[in-house]
């Protein structure tokens, strides 16, 4: 069994002078829910599309559960929700999943469990027969997701997964990624809503200007440098410079009952509070300022506002 | 980084999906069971499409109103005609008529091959409806192969319907046993997928109205260059014939229709000269046979285009 499930090194794609994703380098393991980030035009779509076979490299190597990209049984192995999903809206929900269950090879047999099943877990009554058409955007979104996993994949590739959903869709999503991945499956999460994606993931990786810029675990940054505002009262001055001995921390503003420090990891802070409190402080509350996902997205993008 | 296992449900899918042909070094056709069956079941979502869409139901009922048109004019010239024309005379008409129609049917039918099928591949491309089929474990040749066969059968009762009905009228009306039934019908279907087969081909490239447009202009220049085909043979112009040959061989679709004029067509129209609906110069069998090998290589190098393109 291959390491990872997706290890990607220096994948690249130019159309004619136009360069979509100029160095895509990432691995993923079995059983990781892994968001993928970056601006709109960043080159995460055709990131996607190279993964899955789709589009071919210009350059660069890959592997798909150890196997190259695009072999039909990688492909028989992978469940896939494209952004935007379009499909035979001429079709019922149910007639969509035994079309695409019945191109992934599964016998009608195993699918007519399978396909009420699915519906039901994304939840689409499954006697509708009416076009998929009629449906509403969230109801088609539903039915994408069920298609992505008639054949349980090993990797699920969702990109904008919960666009158009409402939060009890998108709710859905979440346990969804997590149920897949609880199973052992990777799910590979490309997502505007980075709240969603901060909620669902393991490891997130950036991408700009198609070029993967970081990777940090969920939650990683936090245990970076940090702020936090204290409310004190008798903070003396004594204090404040003793505070600015101690190694990595700032104190960045002091207005009377305020006091914000910049320390080097949340672990600072208890320490931090003892001294106060030995000058005399009384401390009514500390607040770590969290650093969310989206700030660190805003930091990691710079200037880079998308497309 | 987790390091469970993950539970497989479907042991089946990894396995081999049948044995391997190669052909020279560049075109690697796979085939096996389950690719018949990705083509069995393109096959059949392309014609439950056309059915779901209604464009089977329209398309059967313009042919039933052409149909009923032809009918009632054959019914009002017959009964117009005096009653002393002879017997030979009264079956030219009606073998004229129903030559007539026959000629409007197959324009009818090339018509709908191309309007049927522009939108098949490009449109599937365009609108990311492919991305989610393609991903599956398919081959792509087979995507192609099973639309081109459900487009197929689309044309097929539609050919039957509209020629199969004008010839059957013909007869129940008129007592005009069309000669040579079968290979007209044969002959116009053939024409009918070999504008399938090169709407096919431009979709896996262009757009849906360009594949449209691009298909119908080569019908127009088909039909043009039998025009100067038959010119040129009457005038003995032989660089107007050699043009009108050129023409055929870029399009060979106006061809078929003269091999079908030839088979069918009454002998006063034949002696007249060109037009439509004669055929001064007849195509031969090899010109069929390169029909079917045109239409045939069109939908090999949409299969293999499709296969190699990014989506």
């Amino acid at each position: 069994m291959a390491a990872f499930t997706i290890d990607a090194e220096g994948l690249r794609k130019d159309y004619g002078t136009r360069t979509a994703v100029r160095d895509l380098t990432l691995q993923v393991g079995r059983g990781e829910a892994f968001g993928f980030l970056g601006p709109n035009g960043a080159g995460k779509s055709t990131s996607i599309k190279m993964l899955l076979g789709l589009v071919k490299p210009t350059n660069g190597r890959a592997l798909l559960l150890g196997q190259p990209l695009g072999s039909r049984d990688v492909r028989a192995r992978i469940g896939f929700l494209p952004e935007h999903f379009r499909f035979y809206d001429w079709l019922s929900a149910p007639e969509l999943l035994m079309l695409h269950g019945r191109l992934c090879g599964l016998p009608d047999h195993d699918l007519r469990r399978r396909v009420p099943r699915l519906l039901d877990r994304v939840g689409l009554a499954s006697n509708n027969s009416k076009p998929i058409r009629s449906y509403s955007k969230g109801m088609m979104q539903r039915v994408g997701l069920a298609q992505a996993m008639v054949n349980e994949p090993e990797i699920l590739f969702l990109d904008e997964p919960t666009s158009g959903l409402d939060p009890g869709g998108r709710k859905l999503v979440r346990e969804i990624v997590r149920e897949q991945r609880d199973r052992g499956a990777t799910v590979f999460l490309n997502s505007h809503l980075l709240g969603e994606v901060e909620q669902s993931c393991d490891r997130v990786a950036f991408i700009r200007n198609g070029q993967v810029i970081g990777e940090y675990a969920m939650g990683a940054w936090q245990k970076q440098q940090t702020t936090a505002e204290i409310d004190a009262t008798g903070i003396r001055s004594a204090a404040v410079a003793l505070l600015e001995l101690m190694d990595g921390v700032h104190v960045e503003s002091h207005t009377g009952r305020k006091l914000r420090l910049r320390v080097p990891n949340e672990a600072s802070l208890p320490e931090a509070v003892r001294v106060l409190v030995e000058n005399g402080a009384g401390i009514y509350s500390v607040i770590p300022q969290r650093v969310s996902l989206e700030d660190l997205f805003l930091e990691m993008m710079g200037s880079d506002p998308g497309l | 980084m987790s390091d469970q296992v993950f539970r497989p449900a479907n042991e089946g899918l990894a396995q081999s999906a049948g044995g391997e042909f190669r052909a020279g070094s560049l075109i690697v056709v796979r085939c096996g069971p389950r690719a018949l069956r990705t083509v069995w079941i393109m096959a059949q979502v392309t014609f439950l499409e056309a059915a779901r869409r209604k464009i089977l139901w329209l398309a059967g009922i313009a042919g039933v109103a052409f149909l009923g048109l032809f009918w009632t004019a054959l019914h009002s010239m017959l009964r117009s005609m005096a009653p002393n024309i002879t017997p030979v005379a009264r079956l030219e008409g009606v073998r004229m008529m129903t030559m007539m129609v026959l000629y409007a049917g197959s324009m009818m039918t090339s018509l709908m091959a191309a309007l049927i099928s522009c939108d098949t591949l490009s449109g599937e491309i365009a609108s990311g409806t492919i991305h989610a089929i393609a991903t599956k474990p398919v081959h792509r040749w087979c995507l192609v192969l099973g639309k081109w066969i459900g487009f197929i059968a689309i044309l097929a009762l539609y050919v039957l319907l509209i020629e199969g009905g004008t010839i059957a009228i013909g007869w129940i009306e008129g007592r005009h046993a069309t000669p040579h039934a079968g290979a007209a019908l044969g002959l116009i279907g053939l024409q009918a997928v070999v504008l399938l087969g090169v709407t096919m081909l431009c979709s896996t490239r262009l757009s849906a109205l360009t594949s449209g447009a691009c298909s119908l202009g080569l019908y127009g220049i088909a039909f043009l260059g039998g025009w100067i085909e038959q010119f040129g043979a009457l005038r003995h112009v032989k660089a107007c014939v050699d043009l009108g040959i050129l023409a055929s061989l870029v399009m060979p679709s106006d061809a078929l229709w003269r091999r079908v004029a030839m088979k069918v067509q009454p002998p006063i129209m034949g002696a007249a000269g060109i037009g439509p609906f004669s055929s001064s110069i007849v195509p031969d069998n090899a010109m069929v046979i390169y029909a079917v090998i045109y239409s045939l290589a069109a939908i090999v190098i949409a299969q293999i285009i499709f296969g190699r393109r990014d989506l």
